[in-house]
């Protein structure tokens, strides 16, 4: 029972970054509650500054190993949108496809190594290694499909070396074409046995509403292309960000704060679920269903069941864009689109794995960055984490401490915050006034 | 050495270089049980100050981070720098390149007092570091390598010749006949050309070996009818920090 408390979580593991928890509670009521991005800051939009057109993809690509892949779209399409470059079908189904691969792995691993481990009751995935095998191989099965794609598609697992401004320096043959389908079809059987898993969890009953924000497209479900839609009602060309996303810096953290129609909002699997669940496929719909998983769904904890649907998802849409493109061709004609360096301003909006993620960088008449904002998810989900933690701690504030802890880490792991692009991790101290 | 304990720990960078460990996939389980991790920032919430060998990812961007590196440094037998922000302190450098406080001032505004900033260098220059797995990202299997031979007593091989010969072995046709720019000539080798590979230019990410032939690369330059300066700017991407640039080297 705690009716005062003090905690202080410096930094939060698992986070693939550094935050700080700090909560105040006297009489039950929250005196102080700050969670906080101290890891130590990269200035991209400084770096990018000078940099010739073919830089900015590979230079940003470097904000976040973990989503690589979203930053590297993210500006590649900010710089095309800026030069007035046009890549073919075949390129943006080839990054559709890419990108479906590092969604699956990045939410992999948050699901099984990050968050999982919580739902067992142990440290983390190595002791979950012991005491669940067999969920510690599926993950890893699935997780290695996913980066073996990326790799055959992009060069490489991290920071991919083919996908650039115009298109890919090097095409999968058709040959690895029809490996992958066969890869992406040999993993149903581990999806069906993630879902018998993540049936038994038990997730927090939680319940918060608040604003839901995602790219939203007429044909897909949207993590490459789309336009910014809010579960407020109101729907941008991603051009236009600005006209609803404001951002600002926040004394006690590196990472900026975000608002739009209210003072936070939530980016990210769940707010993707929220916005574009009627786009899933019948099949990722079923395992929605079967997980309870229905929308509008405002309870966070619930991120990462709207995570593995997501990985559902991307298995069957990137073997209905397998077909697509067998059945176009691959054509190394259309691999690469004409260039010519000239002034102008563009954005690149996509979904990371943990959300929103923006690019919007200014050209001079060389080709050469003039000036760069960069956007990032975990800055965005800052204030609604805040939120919900003030939504929280009082309806647990009679467990134990050990209790609250917990509770308060794994609903910040829940947003699966990659801290890496502005944060740490939170270290928990409990001190009873 | 019987079961080390291991740590690995995250200082300014993207987090790939630990990503990179996780995507072991098929040797995960058995680098798990090779060693004891009592410290993995992306992956592990349990941590102990008690470790023989460090896996640093990042460079030392901030004061906090002096001090961390510092007493990782007065803890650990062994050290070993991962990914080229630790190493040679990689792309973080471009910071240092456009200047610190121009930088502040570009980002965090009139707010820039705020922040805990200080001129980017990599880990060696806070502490000694023993070995060195180059490349952003780096190669995962020479990760495994260096802590394997670490635990059989040996010395772990890490290539210290020019890109072009992974390259040739490779098959591949030199990207300067399709019109690109490549460093391969002189930077260090271990990455199976993977860029080459995708053709696209070298970046020397590993960075330049020991006693670079860097006449053949000037030779190849004009070859081409380039000049240093055409591939310096490709070059500071990622060795901004260590400001060996080809011509200093040369000296």
């Amino acid at each position: 029972m705690a009716n005062n408390l003090n905690i202080e979580e410096s930094p939060v593991s698992r986070l693939e970054g550094h935050g700080d928890l700090i909560l105040d509670v006297k009489n039950k009521k929250i005196k102080k509650l700050i969670f906080r991005i101290p890891e130590s800051p990269r200035f991209f939009e400084a770096m990018l500054v000078g940099r010739k057109y073919d830089e900015p993809s590979h230079i940003s690509s470097r904000i976040c190993g973990i989503c690589s892949v979203a930053h590297t779209c993210a500006s590649i399409k900010a710089t095309e949108k800026a030069l007035d470059i046009k890549p073919s079908k075949q390129t943006i189904n080839l990054r559709k496809l890419i990108y479906h691969h590092e969604n699956i792995q990045s939410n992999v691993l948050h699901v099984y190594f990050l968050a999982a481990p919580d739902f067992f009751g142990v440290g983390s995935v190595v002791p979950l290694a012991e005491t669940h095998p067999e969920v510690v191989n599926i993950a890893l099965r699935t997780k290695k499909m996913a980066n073996d794609m990326v790799r055959i598609i992009g060069g490489r697992a991290v920071h991919p070396v083919r996908t650039v401004v115009g298109g890919f320096t090097k095409l999968p043959t058709k040959e690895e074409m029809i490996k992958m389908k066969e890869m992406l079809k040999s993993c149903y059987p581990d999806l069906e046995k993630s879902l018998e898993v993540l049936k038994t969890l038990d997730i927090p009953d939680f319940k918060r509403e608040t604003e839901y924000i995602s790219i939203s497209d007429t044909s897909d479900y949207a993590l490459y292309d789309g336009k910014i839609k809010s579960t407020d009602g109101w729907e941008i060309d991603d051009q236009n960000y600005l006209d609803k996303i404001n951002e600002k810096v926040v004394q006690y953290s590196t990472a900026k704060h975000c608002w739009a129609s209210r003072d936070a909002f939530m980016v990210g699997a769940l707010a993707r679920f929220n916005n574009n669940h009627d786009k899933l496929t019948d099949n990722a719909k079923k395992y929605a269903e079967e997980l309870g998983l229905k929308a509008p769904c405002y309870n966070t904890f619930m991120n990462n069941i709207a995570q593995f649907v997501e990985i559902v998802q991307s298995v069957d849409d990137s073997i209905r864009l397998i077909d697509e493109i067998l059945e176009e061709g691959l054509d190394e004609d259309k691999a690469m689109a004409e260039i010519k360096p000239k002034a102008g301003r563009g954005a690149g909006v996509v979904e990371a794995p943990r959300g929103l993620l923006i690019h919007d960088y200014t050209y001079n008449d060389k080709g050469r960055v003039e000036k760069a904002n960069l956007i990032i998810p975990t800055g965005m989900n800052y204030a609604n984490i805040e939120k919900d933690m003030h939504a929280l701690v009082p309806a647990i504030i009679d467990k134990s401490e050990d209790e609250i802890k917990l509770a308060c880490e794994m609903l910040i792991r829940a947003y699966d915050p990659c801290i890496s692009c502005s944060t740490h991790f939170l270290n928990v101290k409990l001190v009873n006034k | 050495m019987n079961k080390p304990k291991v740590g690995v720990f995250g200082f300014t960078g993207c987090g790939g270089c630990q990503l990179e460990i996780l995507n072991l996939e098929d040797q995960l389980l058995d680098l798990l049980s090779a060693v004891e991790i009592v410290h993995f920032t992306e992956a592990v919430t349990e941590h102990s100050d008690t470790y023989e060998i460090a896996l640093v990812e990042g460079s030392v961007t901030t004061k906090h981070g002096v001090e961390r590196i510092k007493k990782i440094g007065d803890i650990a037998k062994i050290i070993i720098a991962i990914g080229a922000c630790a190493v040679s302190g990689g792309l973080n450098c471009l910071k240092n390149l456009y200047g610190l406080e121009k930088a502040k001032e570009l980002v965090y505004g009139d707010k820039k007092e705020w922040i805990d900033s200080i001129e980017v260098k990599p880990v060696d220059e806070y502490v000694k570091v023993d070995y060195y797995a180059r490349g952003c990202p780096p190669n995962r299997f020479e990760i495994v390598d260096i802590i394997r031979s670490l635990i059989v007593g040996r010395k772990p091989e890490i290539p210290n010749y020019p890109v072009c010969i992974e390259c040739k072995r490779n098959g591949n046709t030199c990207v300067y006949e399709f019109g690109i720019t490549c460093l391969g000539p002189i930077s260090r080798a271990g990455c199976n050309s993977r860029c080459p590979n995708s053709v696209s230019g070298c970046g020397a990410c590993r960075g330049v070996i020991d006693d670079p032939n860097v006449n053949a690369q000037k030779d190849l330059l004009k070859e081409y009818g380039l000049t240093v300066e055409d591939i310096l700017q490709e070059f500071n991407l990622y060795n901004a920090c260590k400001g060996k640039t080809i011509e200093q080297k040369n000296k």
